[in-house]
């Protein structure tokens, strides 16, 4: 077992550079980059490519082009390395590749960045193939070596050996096969030659974890280091109009304060003299380009523009217009309100300026827009700038800044500050207050019936702001249509003959991001809530008629849904008691999962007690990481259909301030999670965010079946008045 | 930290000019109840302006969980009375309070704190009760801490964490009145012969 | 000036008494295995021992610790700390991690006087230490795993 201590990853990094000694001080800040920029071998390195480093000591360190906060790539992409690699699991280990995009872009994205449950996909075949260039220049180095011919040659669990009984680790081989040219295109194994992928290997980042000597940005200190927290604008929009800091600067431990764009930071010796200056400040805002809109206000806009029935996102036959002359026609209006990510580590960087240049350290989810930002921002070549991708307490979003709002920030607090060392920290309620929030969005939703109960047509008006336009990935948009806003709402699995799905873009100065699972969070609610409403008026099943329903191309989708009812031994059967049973299925990012959750009533509240889980992934490279993200996709998605919401008031001042008015879901509220993994030989498709879409409206339906109440208004608190 | 009105309020209250103090109205302010078991009555009914302020409801819950804030909303993080009315074992009410309130040093507000801090015991109840069942409750030892009214009186006048409820802390309303005044009610209730409304 | 054992070692710090101890753990004392999660003792992820039983370091004034002798996730060693630790680990508990040095110690503190606790004993001491990533169901699991190798 491997352990991610500070001191062993320093250990570690030390190691990797055959023959060539290093001071361990000057290697640890440098970042990996210096190491492995030429991608190969200056003669005495086994850095075979950018991914792969072989120490002395055998043990095999992967660069990981993807950051870890929860997810899995650590232990995932070393071990698609240390499968084709053949290596043992014990000795593996895993660390965050440096921002450097042409190394380590995400081949999904053409920048480095990690997003939208990519890290699996886009990694699968480059890091198996990294894994095996390594492998066939060790075995070229022993071949080499013994003088044997290559075929002969076999390589297990880490062992290298041949069978006259030669046998070799490999970390002795690695100086002679750093001097081979690296295969271009090795070969790759076949599945049936799996032995770790699919298997349940311990977590390399777990030991770490569990002592607290994992190192996470806030745990960075540098000599002489001022800590800085800053006074944003209470409202979305506003700006600085004045303001007293006599006082603040009288604080003990204050060094300093200095206005910025963003508003005004505050500089201590202490995180506590810091927090106590800022307190101390005296500031007038200025409203006159601020969102002053309550949430309410904002609701009744976003109602009056669906009526205007939006731009197409996608139409099927006759589009809406086969609902026109149906027998029935059933409506709803879908509210879902602006959510936080309130990763438990709030957003952190640390930046040391020097005469040399830069070194930063952030959980940077984005490095490609972090790095550059930061460079414009002191007026440095990106050149002279470090990035250290560093574990991050949570993410669900919230680092994948396009904008890289925070770097800026970080780069402006330094710019007004001069060279040193910072330490820039937002507080929960910074957090909370700070935006960058799911979009609130409505969904106007109709369908039809004929007289004899089939639906004739379904249309699905989404209003909300677009998350892309305006910012650096807005390219990505085409004809300013940005699916990110609909996603989940359109493709759907189901043949309804005649659908529409229209996307009414709205604005406000309140900005909004990606949260875990993205547009999935709101039109896999919408979408299964309101077909589990019209399955009810025909009278069918919702297993059986979401099956009904299912494309013939949609197999994927067919069997996580017969699978699930399965597991759950589904008999047709809403309510048994006082427990009911609701249903949901919904692909976001090529991963299929469909959930059925047991609801019984609880002081007003939905009480979940059972959720089965069926997912279909391709490829299961790591079950045991597979049903972890389903649990903690469950327990976060039905944290927030329960509780969350953030509002503003009238004026647009953001009412919640921290987890007291914010609630976080509680092991009493989590519920007993099944999960079952469909056997496939697909490519592995991502797990941090498709295990989410699903709850909110498997809930939802037991809900309705349990109670008559349909809530379109999220979160339940709020639709129930619990 | 109290309203300017409220601060004026008590500055003023010298007792012989005192008509009410912080919201409560003083003893003599009955005197002009000629009948002695109405004005009994009337004075209860002046405690019930204290009983009944979220301050002092909100620890004495007719289940097992605190509640806080003026809308008496449920405690978060959720918390249990325990066997000693000092949480569960491992979320303790010390674990987070303290002998006195601590102003939080990120964020709004303090948290409360009281040497002790805990809740009041299960069968001295009142949340969801009448002013007549409260008062029949206080009367009866089993029901309130197995007082005398005399020991009742020590306890509404002198109680430390009953006291908490005029010095809650930053971010907090306190209670009506002042303690001093509340002793002086529950003084005068009880030598007027501790009547209790009807209904 | 305050004084008080730490992890069995005498430490003095000169800090205003105000500051709270997870800030005297972390920027003065370089202990950064207590995390700041809200700084309001809603989420637990600055649990430490404060003269043996669980407290929110976010809302601990220094001048509390005083005198007394407080624990943090680098001080763990007890029989329940190493159950506690190896079970975390056997069933991957953590995914981001920021909140577990907090659940380990709940966890530890709750076995220390439960041996073999319920899932009411298991939600109620653990109701102050909030898991973003929702790993409960895990750490339910790996508490009673604690507690069976504790027994066995």
């Amino acid at each position: 077992m491997t352990r991610l201590s500070r001191r062993a990853f320093v250990a570690s990094s030390a190691g990797l550079v055959i023959g060539l000694t290093l001071p361990l001080k000057s290697r640890a800040q440098s970042g990996a980059a210096a190491a492995l920029q030429s991608g190969a071998t200056d003669g005495s390195t086994f850095a075979p490519n950018a991914f792969v480093r072989v120490a002395p000591d055998d043990s095999v360190t992967v660069l990981i082009k993807h950051i870890e906060f929860g997810q899995g790539p650590f232990t995932g992409l070393a071990t698609l390395v240390a499968e084709e690699m053949d290596a043992d699991w014990s000795q593996m280990r895993a660390e965050h590749a440096p921002a450097n995009t042409e190394l380590y872009k995400n081949l999904a994205f053409g920048m480095q960045g990690t997003g939208g449950s990519t890290a699996m996909a886009n990694s699968w075949t480059q890091m198996r193939k990294a894994g095996a260039a390594a492998r066939a220049m060790l075995v070229a180095a022993a071949a080499q070596e013994w003088g044997v011919p290559e075929s002969e040659i076999t390589v297990a669990k880490g062992r290298i050996s041949h069978p006259s009984g030669r046998e070799s680790g490999f970390g002795a081989l690695a100086e002679k096969a750093a001097q081979l040219t690296p295969p271009e295109e090795p070969a790759l194994k076949s599945p049936a030659e799996f032995r770790l992928i699919g298997t349940d290997l311990p977590k390399l980042d777990t030991p770490a974890k569990t002592d607290g000597t994992a190192q996470f940005t806030m745990d960075v200190y540098r000599e002489g280091m001022q800590t800085v927290v800053v006074a944003h604008p209470p409202k979305f929009g506003a700006t600085l109009a004045g303001f007293d800091d006599a006082k603040a600067r009288e604080m003990p431990g204050v060094t300093a304060v200095h206005e910025i764009p963003q508003g005004v930071a505050v500089y201590a010796r202490s995180t506590h003299a810091a927090l106590m200056g800022r307190e101390a400040l005296s500031i007038d805002w200025d409203d006159s380009g601020a969102e002053t809109r309550s949430t309410e206000e904002i609701f009744a806009d976003y109602a009056e523009a669906a009526q205007e029935g939006g731009r197409d996102a996608e139409m099927i036959g006759d589009g809406a217009a086969g609902i026109d002359g149906s027998d029935q026609v059933i409506e709803a209006e879908f509210r879902f309100p602006y959510l936080a990510h309130a990763p438990l580590e709030p957003l952190d960087g640390v930046l040391e300026w020097t005469e040399e240049g830069a070194e930063i350290w952030l959980g940077s989810q984005f490095p490609s827009f972090d790095k550059p930002t930061i460079a414009k921002g002191l007026g440095l070549s990106p050149e002279t700038i470090t990035l250290n991708v560093m574990l991050a307490g949570g993410s669900f979003g919230r680092r994948a800044q396009d904008t890289a709002h925070f770097a800026n920030e970080l780069a402006a607090i330094a710019k007004a500050g001069g060279p040193g060392a910072y330490k820039l920290l937002w507080t929960r309620e910074d957090d909370l207050h700070g935006g960058y929030y799911r979009p609130l969005t409505i969904h106007k939703m109709r369908a039809g019936l004929d007289a004899d109960g089939r639906i004739t047509g379904w249309e699905d008006i989404v209003v909300n702001q677009s998350i892309m336009a305006g910012g650096p990935m807005a390219g990505m948009m085409k004809d300013d249509m940005d699916p990110t806003a609909y996603e989940g709402a359109t493709k759907m699995p189901y043949d309804f003959g005649n659908a529409r799905t229209g996307w009414v873009s709205r604005q406000s100065p309140v900005p909004v991001l990606w949260w875990r699972s993205v547009g999935h969070t709101h039109t896999g609610y919408a979408t299964e809530v309101f077909l589990d409403m019209l399955l009810e008026a025909q009278g069918k099943d919702p297993v059986q008629g979401r099956l009904d329903l299912i494309r013939a191309d949609a197999p994927r989708d067919r069997a996580v849904l017969e699978k699930v009812a399965e597991m759950a031994g589904w008999d047709g059967t809403k309510v048994k008691g006082d427990k009911a049973y609701g249903v949901a299925l919904h692909e976001s990012f090529e991963t299929y999962v469909a959930q059925i959750a047991e609801v019984s009533q609880e002081n007003g509240l939905p009480r979940v007690h059972r959720v089965w889980c069926a997912v279909d992934c391709g490829i299961a490279v790591n079950p045991n990481v597979i049903r972890a993200q389903m649990e903690g996709g469950i327990g976060f998605g039905l944290g927030a259909v329960l509780f969350d919401e953030i509002t503003l008031a009238e004026g647009g001042q953001v009412e919640q301030d921290n987890f007291d008015t914010y609630r976080m879901l509680r092991i009493s509220e989590m519920p007993e999670v099944m999960v079952e993994i469909i056997a496939s030989d697909a490519d592995p498709t991502g797990v941090g965010e498709p295990g989410l879409p699903p709850i909110g409206p498997a809930v939802a339906n037991a809900w309705r079946a349990l109670t008559g109440q349909t809530v379109t208004r999220l979160p339940f608190t709020r639709a129930t008045g619990a | 930290m109290l309203k300017p009105t409220l601060l004026a309020a008590l500055l003023c209250a010298a007792p012989a000019f005192a008509e009410t103090v912080n919201g409560l109205r003083t003893p003599d302010e009955f005197s002009s109840i000629e009948n002695e078991a109405e004005r009994s009555v009337a004075l209860f009914e002046e405690m019930m302006v204290v009983i009944e302020h979220p301050r002092c409801l909100n620890c004495h819950p007719v289940d097992n969980s605190p509640r806080q804030g003026m809308d008496m909303e449920m405690h978060q993080p959720p918390v249990v009375r325990g066997p000693a009315d000092f949480g569960a074992v491992g979320m303790r009410c010390n674990t987070c309070h303290g002998t006195e309130n601590i102003e939080y040093a990120s964020g709004e507000g303090s948290i409360p704190g009281h040497q002790p801090w805990q809740l009041a015991p299960l069968e001295t109840g009142w949340i969801g009760k009448s002013a007549a069942e409260i008062c029949a409750q206080l009367k009866d030892p089993e029901r309130n801490g197995h007082r005398t009214l005399e020991e009742l009186h020590e306890h509404n006048a002198e109680d430390g964490l009953v006291g908490w409820g005029w010095h809650p802390g930053k971010g907090r309303e306190p209670a009506p009145g002042s303690q001093e005044v509340f002793g002086e009610l529950t003084r005068a209730w009880i030598e007027t012969g501790a009547a209790c409304p009807t209904g | 000036m305050t004084t008080f054992e730490l992890n069995g070692k005498e430490v003095t710090v000169d800090v205003p008494e105000d500051m709270p101890l997870l800030w005297v753990l972390r920027d003065e004392l370089r202990l950064t295995g207590t995390k700041f999660g809200c700084g309001v003792a809603q989420c637990g992820a600055c649990t430490v021992f404060l003269n043996g039983m669980t407290r929110r370091a976010c809302v601990t004034p220094v001048s509390m610790a005083e005198g007394g002798f407080v624990t943090t996730i680098e001080g763990l060693d007890s029989a329940e700390s190493r159950a506690v630790q190896a079970a975390w680990t056997r069933l991957d508990v953590p995914q981001c991690g920021w909140c577990q040095s907090g659940q380990v110690m709940s966890a530890t503190a709750l076995l220390r006087e439960i041996r073999d606790p319920s899932d009411e004993d298991i939600d109620q001491a653990m109701a102050g230490n909030i898991c973003r990533c929702a790993t409960y169901v895990r750490i339910r699991k790996a508490i009673h795993d604690a507690a069976d190798t504790l027994e066995g």
